[in-house]
């Protein structure tokens, strides 16, 4: 048995685009959705001249699409409420998370850094990751228990 | 779910702008129908008259994957190709992708390449021009494989007894650009 081949890039966004679309449409709405379709394909295009094989390229470009999601999100946080939850030396809650929250799985870590960087509620959290509440409460406390674990170990 | 064609045209532009792509590909109208028009990094890859399903996984085989439908990327082509068609152009000044095509193949376009706008010229000359002058056979399937009419003027081949032959993409085709090039016997 060998590797799936790749597919021409054409055949493979011709493929996915709709449900990329629709993932974006859920969690950003309408307007924001197509500014992140085009950096969703953009990521993607960067990456694929150095895939090793065509398996998984839905999972894949859907792990993008919510990354882009994520960013857009985070983006979209009116500026003050980003100075009041940065540090003083005028970081982002975002970049002052990161070298804890760097590694986690997409939403966990985004769960994180709403509710601990943003000081979001869960009904926020679970709207902008397109969620249930209770899935956004049991993403950020796995993010954290994580977290424990890794400095535990180091 | 439908993608506005606004998304989907900024997206494609987007994505040759940033030259994240391999192979950039386009339908050109012209005068004699619609022609498939490939480019790559290296240069014009493919023109077709009549393009296969195949044609993508074949491009992407030489010039890596990310090919991707865009008319910002032939755009240089596609001039030419117009002012071909409109008699303001004699010669294309267009690099050539020949990445994969075995050396006899190669030096007999070079040798193609060289014949002038508005002449003609024989397989049997041609292949004397390259050195195997009872190869007029080989030059012959050499011209019906040939990747980029036109502008590689395989056209303008035609039987010793000057016989129009055949031609890749018709002998409607052959005719119209031997025509235009005022190159009819």
């Amino acid at each position: 048995m060998h590797a799936v081949s790749i597919p021409p890039f054409e055949r493979f966004y011709e493929e996915h685009r709709a449900e990329v679309m629709r993932l974006l449409r859920r969690r950003l709405g309408r307007e924001r959705a197509d500014d992140a379709f085009q950096e969703t394909f953009l990521r993607a295009l960067q990456a694929y001249g150095r895939l090793d094989h065509g398996e998984h390229l839905r999972a894949w470009v859907l792990t993008i699409a919510r990354n882009v999601a994520i960013d857009s999100v985070r983006r979209a946080r009116p500026t003050e409420e980003l100075v009041d939850a940065g540090g003083e030396d005028g970081l982002s809650a975002y970049e002052e998370l990161a070298p804890l929250t760097d590694g986690l799985p997409p939403t966990e870590r985004a769960a994180v850094v709403l509710r601990y960087g943003y000081d979001l509620s869960y009904d926020q959290i679970a709207s902008a990751l397109g969620s249930s509440t209770d899935a956004a409460r049991q993403a950020a406390s796995t993010g954290v228990r994580r977290i424990r674990k890794r400095r535990t170990l180091r | 779910m439908t993608i506005s064609q606004d998304v989907d045209r900024q997206f494609r532009e987007a994505a040759a702008d940033l030259g994240l792509i391999d192979v950039g590909y386009d339908v050109v109208e012209s005068p004699i129908g619609p022609l498939f028009v490939a480019v790559s990094n290296e240069g014009l890859a493919q023109l077709s008259f009549h393009p296969q399903d195949r044609d993508l996984e074949r491009l992407a085989s030489f010039a890596g994957p990310r090919v991707l439908r865009s008319s910002r990327s032939v755009d240089r082509v596609r001039r030419e190709l117009d002012e071909y068609f409109e008699e303001r152009r004699q010669v294309f000044d267009l690099t050539l992708d020949l990445r994969g095509l075995p050396p006899f193949t190669v030096s007999v376009l070079g040798a193609l390449s060289r014949v002038p706008f508005g002449e003609t010229t024989t397989y049997k000359t041609l292949a004397e021009r390259v050195g195997h002058p009872r190869a007029a056979r080989a030059v012959g399937t050499v011209m019906n494989r040939n990747r980029i009419p036109i502008v590689l003027p395989c056209h303008r081949v035609v039987g010793s007894t000057g016989d129009l032959v055949g031609y890749g993409g018709g002998l409607d085709k052959k005719v119209a650009l031997l025509e235009l090039e005022g190159a009819l016997p």
